[in-house]
């Protein structure tokens, strides 16, 4: 049975009605049609599916859409600026080339924008740490390393 | 990999929560953060018919210390507890714990009751729970009644909670406030963050003369369910936790390992390597506690 | 030979084309495309690695809720041909439903479609199969063996490919080499598994009677696979490339998939979708690469150098065939690797058993087959106590020797090996590293340094295909690409091929740039469909720097030519008065007059009189198909053939510390020397690098689709597979040198592949120059933890 969904995504307010078995990844690509968030494993391995919830990284496929009613949803897609312009951090991975087919990397940016979100100045050990739960098969992550050092000297700057 | 149907209830309070889990049966699973019983459903290896949503519930959040305990509420996220001060300061063990569970984005919505209410044997927080002898208060609709941990972890997957019940909280025993704490966790796994093959934990407590008056272990991976080892603790209490004493010690757990083989390491492995693992969990503690008493 | 060649676009650190739609969640991929009145496709899949099919019962699911139809395994080989086998093997029937029988746990037995993946998922789960399990095998030597139950009743055996090549004066080598050492390598059945699993979409239209295919695709001849299959004219399948795959690094072949939801399309008049889960992909996708097991022996001198080798390789290719013979076929084209060996002795075998099938995995066969021969160096370095570079330094083809012909009949186009492996050693500060590996070890740590060099052959004209078969001629495998000027002199590319990765569109763009002297950013490079498209093979084999960017480099130099002349003629001079210069064409000496490209794309488009004489097309564009450089010719009877034209090369050195109690290896520091010819885009050619590396790094360490005797796959999760994090890859650092290869438009050769070519043999190199002190050794991958852990205790 279908049930009664409200929840901001990207800054705007959502309503659904879905079945509770949907998955917040699902939703997003199915019924809302953001795309840009990816499915990986479908059981939290892989962290393509990352989101930010309140602002906080989590795996979208580990989360029922019915359990974010109420919360903000931040896919890729509201990483840009208010513009319409790229945000600095996809503009840093673009710059290093952070990625090569694309699939993981809107779950890398959410994982590298939490970190940054917390920390200005981060340690390799630490980029390396909050990117850890995001698996890439083509990059060998030196470039989305360099990608958020790059991002957060940038946003030092500003 | 997609769930199979169930209805959805979101109570905000814990007397809702019981009589929803009253009202279901054995169909109902509480979820909390999700991350293991999530995985679970999309593999349809369980399928409840009811899903009781406690994340709204706000007695069942928060950490808090009294004089003889600390409750860490079940539904706390485990990196809150992380970022904790008071889980820092009075239960180090499980605050060392807190890096080794899963990765950011679970650990950001996956809880502490969660862990435990799982009953995964390679979960962090059971070694933790364990090593530190925790006390879990359980509710449900005919009443509240409170257990200790190992009598409460049976074996792998499996806990003494009935079907009807909600893991309210767990209490931890503050650590020693007289002496030198330091925690220690060690782990091998097969990728950082991912399952652990073997896990131990050690939290000591020094006095100002080096010695060790405070000793709570735990080892995991290499039984049924993680245990505490006692004779260990026993065995070094009031040392100076000497390299050959805590070589010779960390050996006694020899008898009680259970171990079985599987793709990653074989029982062999995990034989020989979690006393060596204990042991350098007990070595790194002490000597962060002798540098902090320097 | 160094390149010193002035260029603008070519070799420049310019941002990828494609990164802008990654970053910003606009990327195309196909579980993006939603086409109306869709549905959705869940497999039943064989609990067993072996048994009849005695009835199969799906009453109860189709009468679930949005359950549309539901395909068993002979209605649909009734309506369709058996899927291709790469080498002659007619008794090995595949469809993509099983028939009679299952042949591996995971084959796919029913499909079900409904309107949304979760119903069909709910109906899958109440097909009722009864099976009668059968005989089975999943160790491969046993499957060689004569009382083995074959996997294919009608092929009579396991044994689908057994050749043993003799290149060279084999016996005569062995017999006056003073010393010969034997030994066995195993390399662990793992791939590449990209975060993106497979998927397809089919729609059949009932107005223009065409299959439109969107799909995860990297596969060559695709589309003629599905008409085949679907004994449909090939002019009526339209693949469409311009949709993003996410990651493939070969194993993105989905044929059976395809076919399966091309003909429930054609059945229901609605557009299919499958998308394959994580669960479906692990276990019945097109997922699982080599599993190869290598018997070495190599005949060698007091000084090191290596006479002569014999390799048996021995390949379990599960129950599926595909392609997965042709991976013994690859490695013939650098059997020798870097050095020059006199002769060789190949034993291929392919065998089968009742495992998931084996499909293309970077390298295509050759990464297993490198970790065999490095080894093979190492141990004679050990044997004599010299140094592994020694031994190496004098192996190596010498600079001065290329063109170079190896025994098995490749010639190498160009390299300079002693300069690259000189640039490794300086990179990773060999003398550094060994003053810290010695005294990590004096400390009682367990370290070590490893080395490998890997050739990389690249631009691939699939000679292993007759090789392996001699029923298949061909000799060609072209790469085209069209440029279209338009009238306003804006000009767009289109290719023929998806592209995972490897930055196609950037390829092209700068190509084309470098040739027409005109901003890269500005050209438009679109992935056209296969109706469309001009003849193509897809991005493997290292392959599209050569061949696409050889094919967009010819069709820019036809648009150039025409440039001129229509130029020329409007400045109203001859071809020898003008230079052609950041996108004009000037006069020479008559104070810079020129004529825009702008002018000219008008002049051709819409001035018809204005054209010079003999110029009869208007419009202004080319097409240029690309042969494959030193391709066209069979192999000979004894096997030897040209296989690839162009020869990467790549030194990888790394140090490795290994936790005495644990067994955990970390790669504390690496560092790769590598040479791809003339560089297209620096940041693309880092990322392949050490990404490929990393790839590597896994498959030495971590990765491995393991079996139990009891023919069930134990790892067929990502909790279970365990892929390399953040964690677990070191920060690579990359040297480059280059020697351009004469055969292409740029001196550029193939990238791709290397990293994953070099690195495991590195990592076993490291681990075991570790384990060495400790007398013990491991040629198993994965080496994982316990396993080296293990091998430390048996020698305390």
């Amino acid at each position: 049975m279908k049930r009664a969904v409200t929840l901001t995504i990207n800054g705007e307010a959502i309503s659904s009605e879905i079945e509770p078995r949907t998955t917040l990844v699902d939703f997003l690509r199915e019924d809302v049609m953001l795309t840009g968030t990816h499915v990986g494993c479908e059981h939290g391995v892989c962290g393509a599916c990352s989101v930010l919830l309140d602002g906080t990284p989590i795996r979208s496929c580990l989360l029922f859409a019915i359990q974010a009613e109420g919360h903000e949803v931040t896919t890729v897609e509201g990483l840009v600026e208010e513009d319409g312009s790229l945000g600095l951090l996809q503009d840093s991975f673009w710059e290093t080339h952070a990625m090569q087919c694309g699939y993981c990397t809107p779950g890398m940016l959410i994982a590298a924008y939490g970190l940054l979100a917390e920390s200005a100045d981060p340690t390799e050990a630490e980029i390396r740490e909050a990117i850890s739960g995001n698996l890439c098969r083509c990059t060998g992550y030196v470039q989305i390393v360099d990608a958020v050092r790059l991002a957060a000297a940038r946003m030092r700057q500003q | 990999m997609k769930a199979a149907t169930f209805e959805y209830v979101r109570p905000t309070h814990i007397d809702e929560v019981v009589s929803e889990l009253a009202r279901a049966g054995t169909d109902a699973r509480i979820i909390a953060g999700g991350q293991s019983l999530v995985p679970m459903m999309a593999m349809r290896l369980v399928r409840p018919e009811l899903l009781v949503d406690i994340n709204h519930v706000s007695e069942l959040t928060g950490i808090g210390k009294n004089n003889d305990s600390v409750c860490v509420r079940a539904a706390t996220r485990q990196a809150d507890a992380g970022r904790s001060e008071i889980i820092a300061r009075v239960v180090p063990m499980l605050a060392a714990a807190v890096p080794f569970i899963g990765h950011n984005q679970t650990r950001n919505r996956g809880t502490i009751g969660g862990s435990l209410a799982h009953g995964d044997p390679t979960a962090e927080v059971l070694l933790v729970a364990m090593a530190l002898g925790v006390t879990l208060d359980l509710r449900s609709e005919k009443g509240e009644r409170s257990v200790n941990i190992k009598d409460f972890a049976v074996a792998p997957m499996e806990t003494v909670m009935e079907e009807d019940e909600c893991l309210v909280a767990a209490r931890f025993q503050p650590a020693p406030t007289d002496l030198r704490v330091t925690a220690v966790v060690e782990e091998v796994a097969p990728r950082a963050g991912d399952y652990a093959i073997l896990s131990v934990s050690a939290e000591i407590g020094l006095d100002l003369g080096g010695f060790c008056r405070h000793l709570r272990l735990g080892v995991s991976g290499a039984t049924p369910v993680p245990f505490r080892p006692h004779m260990v603790e026993i065995a070094l209490a009031d040392s100076l936790l000497a390299d050959d004493e805590v070589d010779d010690a960390v050996h006694l757990i020899d008898p009680v390992l259970d171990p079985e083989s599987d793709v990653q390491a074989s029982a062999a492995y995990r034989r020989r390597v979690a006393p060596g693992l204990l042991g350098r969990a007990i070595r790194t503690a002490r000597d962060r506690a002798v540098v902090s008493l320097v | 030979m160094t390149d010193t060649t002035p260029r603008i676009y070519v070799s420049t650190k310019r941002r990828p084309k494609e990164d802008g739609r990654f970053v910003s969640g606009a990327g195309r991929f196909v579980a993006d495309i939603a086409r109306p009145g869709m549905l959705h496709v869940a497999l039943v899949t064989s609990p067993y690695p072996a048994a009849q099919i005695i009835n199969v019962d799906t009453s109860v699911a189709a009468a679930c809720p949005g359950v549309v139809t539901i395909l068993a395994g002979p209605e649909l080989a009734n309506a369709t041909a058996p899927l291709a086998n790469a080498v002659d093997t007619p008794g090995v029937k595949i469809f993509p439903l099983a028939q009679s029988t299952v042949r591996y746990v995971g084959e796919w037995v029913v499909a079900v479609a409904a309107e949304t993946r979760a119903m069909a998922e709910d109906a899958a789960e109440l097909v009722e199969i009864d099976y009668d399990p059968m005989p089975f095998v999943v160790d491969p030597t046993e499957a060689l063996g004569p009382s083995s139950p074959p996997v294919h009743s009608d092929h009579g055996n396991n044994i689908l490919y057994d050749r043993v090549f003799t290149w060279g004066p084999v016996t005569d080598d062995f017999t006056i080499s003073p010393h010969q050492l034997s030994f066995h390598v195993r390399w662990g059945r793992s791939a590449t598994v990209p975060i993106e699993t497979f998927g397809v979409i089919a729609e059949w239209g009932a107005g223009n009677q065409i299959l439109d295919v969107w799909a995860s695709i990297q596969m060559p001849s695709y589309p003629e696979q599905i008409a085949s299959s679907l004994k449909i004219p090939l002019n009526r399948v339209r693949v469409h490339y311009d949709v993003d795959v996410g990651g493939s690094y070969g194993v993105k072949r989905g044929i059976k998939h395809t076919i399966l939801v091309g003909y429930l399309a054609r059945k229901l008049s609605r557009p299919i979708r499958l998308i394959e889960d994580r669960l479906e992909n692990m276990t019945g996708g097109d997922m699982h690469g080599p599993d190869r097991r290598f018997d070495v022996s190599v005949a060698f001198d007091a000084q090191g150098v290596i006479r002569s080798l014999k390799l048996r390789a021995l390949e379990d290719v599960g129950a599926q065939t595909g392609r997965a013979p042709f991976q013994l076929g690859k490695p013939v084209s650098a059997i020798v690797g870097a050095y020059r060996i006199n002769s060789v002795e190949y034993h291929a075998t392919a065998v089968s058993t009742n495992k998931t099938g084996q499909t293309a995995v970077r390298g295509f066969g050759m990464s297993p087959t490198n970790v065999a021969l490095e080894m093979a160096v190492d141990k004679v370095a050990r044997y004599l106590s010299l140094s592994r570079l020694t031994v190496r330094r004098r192996n190596f083809i010498r600079a001065y020797e290329f063109p170079y012909r190896i025994p098995s009949g490749s010639e190498y186009d160009s390299g300079n090996y002693h300069t690259v492996l000189a640039k490794a050693r300086d990179l990773s500060n060999l003398d550094k590293l060994l003053a810290r590996r010695d005294a990590a070890r004096a400390l009682g740590y367990v370290a070590g340094i490893g080395l490998a060099t890997c050739l990389e052959p690249g631009g691939g004209n699939s000679a292993f295909e007759p090789l392996l078969n001699p029923k298949n001629e061909t000799t060609t495998w072209p790469e085209s690409c069209a440029i279209k000027v338009d009238r306003t002199g804006r000009v767009t590319a289109t290719i023929a091929t998806s592209s995972s990765g490897q930055g196609h569109q950037t390829l092209v763009a700068t190509i084309i740039g470098e040739e027409l002297e005109i901003d890269p950013d500005q050209i438009q490079v679109l992935h056209s469909d296969t109706l469309s498209a001009l003849p193509g093979n897809t991005p493997v084999a290292s392959r599209m720097a050569i061949m696409l960017g050889g094919a967009a480099a010819g069709a820019a130099r036809k648009i150039r030519e025409r440039v001129i002349q229509i130029g020329a003629h409007n400045l109203g001079c001859g071809l020898d008065d003008v230079i052609y210069c950041n996108g004009r064409v000037v006069r020479v000496g008559y104070g810079g007059q020129f004529i825009t490209l702008d002018h000219i794309a008008l002049i051709a488009h819409r001035e018809f009189h204005n054209l010079p004489p003999g110029l009869s097309e208007p419009g202004l564009q080319a097409i240029h198909v690309e042969q494959v450089p030193q391709g066209g010719t069979l192999p000979k009877s004894d096997g030897r053939v040209q296989m690839y034209p162009c020869y990467s090369f790549a030194a990888h050195m790394v140090y490795a510390e290994i936790d005495r109690l644990t067994g955990k290896v970390s790669l504390e520091d690496y560092s790769i020397a590598h040479d791809c010819g003339t560089v297209i885009n620096p940041d693309i050619v880092r990322g392949m690098v050490i990404g490929g590396a990393a790839h590597g790094i896994g498959a030495a360490l971590y990765e491995e689709f393991v079996y139990n005797s009891a023919g069930q796959l134990l790892s067929g999760t990502f909790v279970d597979y365990v892929m390399p994090s953040a964690h677990e890859v070191p920060y690579i650092r990359v040297a480059e040198h280059c020697t351009p290869s004469p055969l292409t438009s740029h001196g550029q050769k193939g990238v791709g592949e290397g990293g994953y070519l070099g690195a495991p043999a590195a990592v076993m190199s490291a681990v075991n120059d570790a384990l060495n002190p400790f007398g013990v050794e491991c040629l198993e991958l994965p080496l994982r933890a316990s396993k080296l852990a293990d091998l430390l205790a048996e020698a305390e």
